[in-house]
């Protein structure tokens, strides 16, 4: 088992209405200088989130007790650019389990469901309407439920269903990862290999 | 008989496997690696006491985090020297083929994969990094992977991906004079947007690109994931093949002839279906630059950056966001504004094709005073082969600072890094924010621009500096 099975997710959001939040947003490349998989979520958003100096830069919303959450709620096309999976490490590390956008990219979402964290993809409308509601009442929540792949603002009701694949489904459910069945198949995978 | 794009050959020929309702079990040919997204995957093997089951079929060389100035001593930085000693380390473990700091092939793994003959049409190669596409010019499905997929690969040679969709993007006509490949791929990023390739995997094609070299194609192949896609290919054909010939893995005697024999086999069959086609006149290129914080902003240098009313999917506070960032004004002129620094290099760019442009450019000329000029071979061999040509004797003369080969400050993981507030004008990639250092704005163009810009301190078209020849990238 590689990470936290995930069920069901009732949780307050952490709001973050930029468009094409880049890897390099979440965890700037001069961070990548670990050879283990530790404390990454120290420097989640690092230069969004603390000036030059190494202090809280006020008006960023990590740096705002108001918003607290496992949700991370954020504007189209998240996580675009590099493969660095550190991006996805920081995320969970820092506490988040779930990333709501109406748009991710693609290898993000990958390295996402990899490492455990579910990346729901929701409407545009929806997105704005979640954004409205955590706007005007921080203590909204949002309840993510993977078996019936809906996504519900419990405020209002509104609800949406999202689509992921059977096959990853099953392993975000049970918490395994690819590893365990790529390994049942590798007598098929050399047999494949001689052939080549 | 069913029709099938290029793509679909490839992909199809490495399929171990179909999960029902899931992805498929995707064989791969060539795993490269480097010493940032290993370390990991290599923790987590031997955590699951697993081992790497095919060695020869991976290839490791440390790129993104080395110092482009005095490779020949120990790494003064302790992180980025324990990365490198890590990726050492398993490589002599696991029996993996190593191109070390300082050695003959030493570069880039995106510069040295195709210079080595290791890339080759038809085959899949993957990386822990998003340039792999670089490698789709040799008609190869090539894509970045994460650090768990590199796991999997070390593991199993295998990746489990769903098949992508498919786009193709066809570019038809001549380039005009000073327009060069960055300027095709800039251009079609900014009409296409960041996110529009998403979920697709591209196919480039028309007389525009055929007629481009492997440097070029390499170039335009490399930022197919700015558009979102995690790669893009090109047909192999008579270029690549000249290309392949002799280099140091490529086939040789009949294993040749068999090779290129199939190798003209990887093509589209007419008619073939593609769910989304775009078509381009090569006319309409002209040179490129980035005015905002994606690569999807860019505009034709003569041209005035965007007003909100005529941006590209993108809402306004984002799109302010990111020209505040800039420090830009909506509506207002490209052309003319100050730049501090011009970086030649990267994955995109660092090819010997690239510095020859830069080197004919300024030859005979000196760069503006307000510029710190960096330039900095992809490999090994394009080091030796700028200094065999004369090249540096050219790009020293006009002030240029040759460094070692490396990713550099295309990201800025070692001393490269651009200072907060500075503008640089780079042949790289990625004009994040703080992609180039902390506070460095970063605006991307060709390689013939970033002369031009060297040459006058400011945003320049290259077509207006008065030049003996254009190298023809």
């Amino acid at each position: 088992m590689a990470y936290d099975k995930f069920n069901v997710l009732s949780s307050t959001v952490v709001p973050l209405p930029t468009e094409n939040v880049d890897t390099d947003q979440i965890i700037p490349a001069r961070f990548l200088k670990a050879t283990e998989r530790e404390g990454f979520g120290d420097n989640l958003f690092r230069d969004w989130r603390y000036d030059s100096e190494g202090q809280p830069k006020k008006g960023f919303v990590l740096n705002d007790p108001t918003y607290q959450g496992k949700i991370l709620v954020a504007g189209k096309n998240f996580g675009s650019g590099s493969s660095r999976e550190h991006a996805a490490w920081a995320i969970y590390d820092y506490g988040f389990r779930c990333v709501v956008s109406s748009f991710f990219a693609d290898i993000f979402k990958n390295n996402a469901l990899n490492v455990g964290i579910l990346p729901v993809t929701v409407s545009p409308e929806f997105l704005d309407e979640i954004f409205e509601a955590v706007e005007k009442d921080p203590n909204t929540n949002l309840e993510v439920d993977l078996k019936r792949q809906t996504i519900t603002l419990l405020a209002t009701g509104k609800s949406e269903s999202f689509d992921i694949n059977p096959y990853k489904k099953a392993n975000m459910q049970n918490g395994f990862d690819d590893i365990d069945y790529l390994l049942n198949l590798k007598e098929e995978i050399v047999d494949f290999e001689k052939s080549r | 008989m069913e029709k099938k794009t290029l793509f679909d050959k490839i992909w199809d020929a490495h399929v171990v496997k179909s999960v029902e309702k899931g992805p498929d079990v995707l064989f791969i040919d060539k795993h490269f690696i480097h010493e940032v997204t290993s370390p990991v995957a290599f923790l987590n093997l031997e955590k699951r006491g697993n081992s790497v089951l095919f060695p020869e079929r991976t290839i490791a060389t440390p790129d993104h985090n080395v110092p482009t100035e005095g490779q020949e001593q120990t790494i003064k930085d302790k992180l980025s020297r324990m990365q490198v000693e890590r990726l050492r380390e398993n490589c002599r473990k696991y029996g993996i083929e190593l191109h070390d700091l300082g050695s003959e092939h030493h570069g880039i793994v995106h510069v040295i994969g195709p210079e080595l003959g290791v890339t080759q049409p038809g085959m899949t190669i993957v990386c822990g990094d998003s340039h792999t596409s670089t490698h789709g010019a040799f008609g190869a499905i090539a894509f970045g992977i994460g650090t768990s997929e590199v796991e999997m690969v070390f593991a199993s040679q295998c990746i489990m991906q769903a098949k992508p969709k498919k786009m193709r993007i066809t570019i038809d006509g001549e380039l005009g004079e000073g327009v060069t490949s960055k300027d095709i791929i800039l251009y079609v990023i900014s009409k296409i947007s960041a996110s529009g390739g998403t979920g697709y995997f591209l196919e480039y094609a028309g007389s525009a690109i055929t007629s481009l070299s492997m440097e070029a194609r390499m170039t335009i192949c490399n930022m197919s994931i700015e558009m979102g896609a995690r790669g893009g290919l090109i047909a192999p054909d008579e270029t690549t093949f000249a290309y392949l010939k002799g280099k140091k893995y490529s086939p040789s005697g009949k294993a040749w002839d068999d090779a290129v024999a199939y190798w003209k086999s990887l093509k589209t069959d007419e008619g073939a279906d593609f769910e989304v086609e775009h078509h381009f006149d090569a006319a309409d290129i002209e040179p490129m630059i980035t005015y905002g914080t994606n690569p999807g902003m860019g505009i034709k240098i003569k041209e005035n950056i965007p007003t909100g009313a005529d941006l590209l999917g993108s809402n306004k506070k984002s799109y302010q966001q990111a020209l505040d960032y800039m420090g830009f004004q909506a509506g207002e002129p490209i052309k003319g504004k100050k730049v501090d620094y011009v970086f030649v290099g990267s994955c995109t760019n660092g090819r010997i094709e690239d510095i020859r442009a830069v080197a004919n450019f300024v030859k005979g000329k000196q760069k503006a005073e307000n510029i710190t000029a960096w330039i900095v071979p992809g490999s090994k061999e394009v080091e030796k082969l700028a200094h065999e040509e004369g090249l540096v004797d050219i790009l020293k003369a006009a002030g240029f600072e040759l460094r070692q080969p490396g990713c550099s400050a295309c990201l800025a993981m070692n001393d490269d890094k651009i200072p907060a507030g500075k503008y640089a004008v780079s042949t790289s990639n990625r004009n994040f924010e703080g992609r180039q250092g902390p506070g460095a704005r970063t605006l991307l163009a060709s390689p013939l621009t970033v002369a031009a810009v060297a040459i006058t301190g400011v945003i320049t078209d290259p077509r207006e500096l008065a030049v003996a020849d254009y190298a023809g990238v």
